[in-house]
């Protein structure tokens, strides 16, 4: 009769290992789910504060005199962020109407127009604002930063954001009408 | 004689005036070939066209920025200085490496080595031998006298 051996007490992996293990999977996991949920999401929504951020601003496109703006300093005014490139042909459309409202609400003084020049450059950006006349504060959106932040999904994109930095209405493709715009930004006058 | 001065004169403008644009030419530096522009271009991804490299990109955007790249050439403007501009304006995202950081290397190659450590010590588990009888003898020896005397007996009866 030979030696036999009995049923050996069970040995896995070791807990921390398996802590490890499900801890790095769970971690992929949450990565893959929050990547998809992002590609679904779409734009900001209408009701989201939107935070701060920092716009460059090409030279002759100033506001103020400043070379950049900081969103945050300009609560308590309607912001209207158009979001275009010189590439972009829908955006021709819609370019005169822009500088068209703008010269309307300037004066007011209770409107600011931003243009974010999205993956352009700058000798073509300047072709495109002045051959449409553009006169209100436009920069570079470096490094892609501000429409990742507003998750554009293309150009041209335009946002109206209240006094308090609340964003009202997104307008995806260009305006076909001044009174397209007139009708976001009225409303938030009153 | 004084057509041969006109001539002369002529031929003397027309020298002078190749000289000048000579000069202009030369200031601004040779005009960078496509291959040069192509070069750095296929470096680069545009976020407009994702997954299709700077150099074969059809798109008007892609257009602009080839003709960035071949105007900052003419200027003398390095490889380097091109990628870190693009960099700058667009993002690390154009580029078709990753930027050469610790982490981009260092973060993989931590998660290999503890990855390969963890199934090195799962399999030393699994492969450990059994239990033996005898292991158990030897690690619990019986106190009591009738098992202890059975025991005997079973041994020597093997």
């Amino acid at each position: 009769m030979t030696e036999s051996s009995v049923p050996a007490p069970r040995r896995g992996v070791p807990i921390w290992a398996q802590i490890i293990i499900w801890v790095f999977l769970a971690g992929l996991l949450v990565i893959v789910a929050l990547g998809l949920r992002r590609a679904q999401q779409g734009t900001v929504q209408p009701g989201q504060v939107i935070d701060d951020f920092t716009l460059p601003l090409y030279s002759g496109y100033e506001l103020d005199g400043q070379s950049e703006i900081h969103f945050e300093d300009l609560r308590g005014k309607v912001v209207v962020i158009n979001f275009w490139a010189s590439w972009c042909k829908p955006c021709e459309q819609e370019a005169a109407e822009l500088q068209q409202a703008w010269a309307e609400y300037e004066p007011t003084g209770q409107v600011i127009f931003l243009g974010v020049d999205y993956v352009d450059t700058e000798p073509e950006a300047r072709v495109y604002l002045k051959k449409f006349g553009v006169t209100y504060p436009n920069g570079p959106d470096l490094a892609t930063q501000i429409s990742q932040y507003f998750r554009t999904k293309g150009v041209p994109e335009t946002y109206f954001i209240d006094q308090d930095g609340v964003l009202q209405y997104v307008q995806v493709g260009p305006f076909n009408n001044i009174e397209q715009i007139r009708a976001q930004i009225d409303p938030l006058l009153e | 004689m004084g057509s041969s001065r006109i001539a002369f004169y002529s031929l003397l403008v027309t020298l002078v005036l190749a000289g000048l644009w000579a000069g202009s030419a030369s200031a601004q530096g040779p005009t960078p070939t496509d291959d040069e522009v192509n070069r750095i271009a296929k470096q680069l991804y545009c976020p407009v066209c994702e997954s299709t490299p700077l150099d074969v990109c059809p798109t008007e955007a892609c257009r602009q920025w080839r003709d960035l790249i071949r105007t900052m050439l003419a200027e003398g403007k390095s490889e380097a200085e091109i990628e870190q501009y693009f960099v700058t304006q667009y993002g690390a995202r154009v580029l078709a490496e990753p930027p050469n950081r610790l982490a981009t290397y260092l973060v993989p190659a931590v998660a290999i080595l503890l990855g390969a450590f963890m199934l090195f010590r799962g399999f030393q588990m699994w492969m450990k031998p059994s239990v033996t009888e005898a292991d158990l003898e030897e690690a619990q020896p019986s106190q009591d006298p009738y098992v202890a005397r059975l025991e005997e007996e079973l041994k020597k009866r093997k």
